[in-house]
């Protein structure tokens, strides 16, 4: 069992409205590893990761998650089954304060404190802004919180979708440091990236995507070393960095 | 609440006016007291129809909450909402004339009794019939706002007219319990004592959902769900338990409204729904949709100047409240207070 993904997707056809947006994808994250999912702007990554949630339903095809089939189950039982999300858009509840927010997201019980010892020390500014309305927080802090409420129970598998985006380099080392965190504890990431320096040290394997479909998969590392294969698969995207 | 961390969270300071824009809504409420004061003049007239102005609003509250939170939460448009006014007064007055002992005895508490026991009859009825409605009506127009409209339109008609077949077609005349009917003097001024009760109830139905939305956690996910549904259905919730859950005590709270509204007036008619839902919306759409203190501030509003207006100029009572509606719109196209929503 243990050498089985914890993920797998087979043939996922997606349809947003009348766009036929994923069309076949294929995808495997094996357990306990970082798996990166590149491509440019567009082709799919956020509805891939939207499809495996249940916030878009598969047309076509299998999502198979920890031994079970999930393509049509209810998004609240997906998550329950042990997998976080962390939106593109981060979907902090504004009107909510940091606490609340954290508290919500603890679905099993309370909130565990030695979780949350930890999570202060990845993120020392949830700390500070603990009783603040979540609305206030500037944008690394909310990222910083929607992470920080995917990670505050024990998780199988993280779906990450550009946690970087528009943040600081500052904010994204912290960042990347979390990610590396989780990746310790033995938890799966499924991990949308755009800045590259973050996908080459975090990622184990790599998928790029084109054109709602997976184009190429392998060791991050060999992507990573390969500017010709980097060029190929992305095109200029990714030179800037 | 879980416990602070250890080291106490510092707060973040914030300018005075950061502070005091929150409240905005809040002291919009005391300047139209006050403004009703100037514009009244008279110290006695002016502290009964505030009296009597709040009362309104309290009701208006009552009747409105359930269906901003169930716009909020599941962008349904129900307006069906005041089919259950109507059945909650038909179903709590029947009930305080069949409690004629209670309500006929000189003695407050039996009244009191009385009225809470109807009221509470009214929630049954409409929690139950609220369930039905849901299943029946609601859930096969979700997205769709167009067949919400007629669909929930077409249940308030039947509605109204169950409610002939079950109780005929006259209003229904009948008097308030005893200790309740007339008025008392406080500080100089006669005030209704069912008003008292009927500002008092608002009170604490106000304080009990607040309560409900700050401290529980299925609160916080009502409020989280008016927000961003997709996210709290990714942290793990089924969001449409919650939503027939809200919309089941939205509708007993119409109820409630609707048998308090029909104890105040002392006569109920099957359309008396279909009357107070103009002024339902209004309120609504003044407080921001999906906002429970909106509704609240917005429902008060709405009764003040209906009151006041109504003494200065009566022929412009609905209009005023058109009025104002539209004034707040234009100074907060979403409401007094916007609901954030996700996208
Ligand atoms: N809500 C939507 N409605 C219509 N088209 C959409 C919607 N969301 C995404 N798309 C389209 O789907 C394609 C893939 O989008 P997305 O998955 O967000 O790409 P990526 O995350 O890789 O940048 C894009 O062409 C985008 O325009
Ligand atoms: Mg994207």
């Amino acid at each position: 069992m243990q050498s089985e993904p914890i993920l797998e997707l087979d043939g996922v056809y997606t349809d947003i409205g009348q766009y036929h947006i994923l069309r076949g994808v294929d995808l495997h994250v094996p357990r306990s590893t970082v798996t990166m999912l590149l491509g440019r702007n567009g082709v799919g990554k956020t509805t891939t990761l939207r499809s495996i949630i249940g916030h878009w339903r598969a047309r076509q095809g299998f999502i198979r998650y920890d031994g079970m089939d999930i393509t049509k189950m209810p998004t609240a039982e997906i998550a329950r089954a042990g997998i976080g999300y962390v939106p593109e858009q981060m979907g902090v509840f504004a009107d909510l304060t940091v606490e609340e927010n954290m508290r919500l997201a603890a679905v099993s019980g309370p909130i565990n404190s030695a979780r949350l010892d930890w999570i202060f020390s990845v993120f020392p500014a949830l700390k500070t802004f603990w009783f603040a309305p979540a609305g206030n927080l500037s944008g690394g802090q909310k990222q910083m919180l929607s992470i920080a409420r995917a990670m505050i129970e024990e998780r199988k598998l993280y779906l990450i979708d550009e946690p970087t985006k528009g943040l600081a380099p500052a904010i994204v080392s912290t960042m990347a440091r979390a990610l590396a965190d989780l990746k310790r504890q033995g938890a799966a990431i499924l991990l949308v990236e755009q800045n590259f320096a973050v996908a080459k040290a975090l990622g184990d394997f790599a998928d790029v995507m084109d054109d709602g479909h997976v184009i190429w998969s392998g060791a991050m590392s060999r992507l990573s070393e390969s500017d010709e294969l980097q060029q190929k698969l992305m095109g200029l995207s990714l030179a800037g960095n | 609440m879980t416990a602070a961390p250890e080291h106490t969270p510092t707060m973040v300071r914030r300018s005075v006016s950061e502070l005091i824009v929150p409240f905005t809504p809040f002291c919009l409420v005391i300047f139209l007291i006050c403004a009703g004061y100037l514009a009244i003049g008279i110290p006695s007239s002016w502290m009964t129809l505030t009296l009597s102005g709040l009362a309104m609003g309290m009701m208006y509250f009552i009747m409105s909450t359930g269906l901003t939170l169930v716009f909020g939460l599941m962008d349904v448009i129900n307006f069906g909402h005041g089919a259950f006014v109507s059945l909650g007064a038909f179903v709590g007055v029947t009930v305080l004339l069949q409690l004629g002992a209670f309500s006929e005895s000189p003695v407050l508490w039996q009244n009191i009794a009385a009225v809470l026991l109807s009221i509470c009859a009214a929630m049954a009825v409409c929690a139950a019939v609220g369930w039905g409605f849901e299943r029946l009506i609601v859930r096969p127009v979700y997205g769709s706002h167009l067949n919400q409209i007629l669909v929930t339109m077409g249940g308030l008609i039947v509605a109204e007219q169950l409610i002939i077949v079950f109780w005929g077609p006259e209003e229904i005349y009948f008097s308030r319990p005893e200790m309740l009917k007339g008025s008392t003097e406080i500080l100089g001024a006669t005030v209704e004592k069912f008003r008292v009760l009927v500002v008092s109830l608002g009170l604490a139905i106000f304080a009990i959902m607040r309560w409900v939305l700050r401290r529980t956690k299925i609160g916080l996910i009502v409020r989280a769900g008016v927000e961003d549904r997709e996210m709290v259905m990714a942290l793990g919730y089924r969001l449409r338990l919650v939503f027939v859950a809200v919309f089941i005590a939205g509708s007993a709270l119409a109820g409630f409204g609707g048998a308090v509204w029909g104890m105040y007036q002392e006569v109920i008619t099957a359309h008396m729904g279909n009357q107070a839902l103009i002024l339902i919306f209004i309120v609504v759409i003044i407080g921001g949709l999906g906002s429970v203190e909106g509704c609240f501030i917005g429902a008060l509003m709405v009764g003040l100047m209906q009151n006041y207006v109504a003494f200065l100029a009566p022929k412009f009572a609905l209009l005023s409240n058109i009025g104002l509606m539209v004034a707040i719109l234009m100074w907060r196209p979403m409401g007094m207070i916007p609901v954030v929503k996700a996208k």
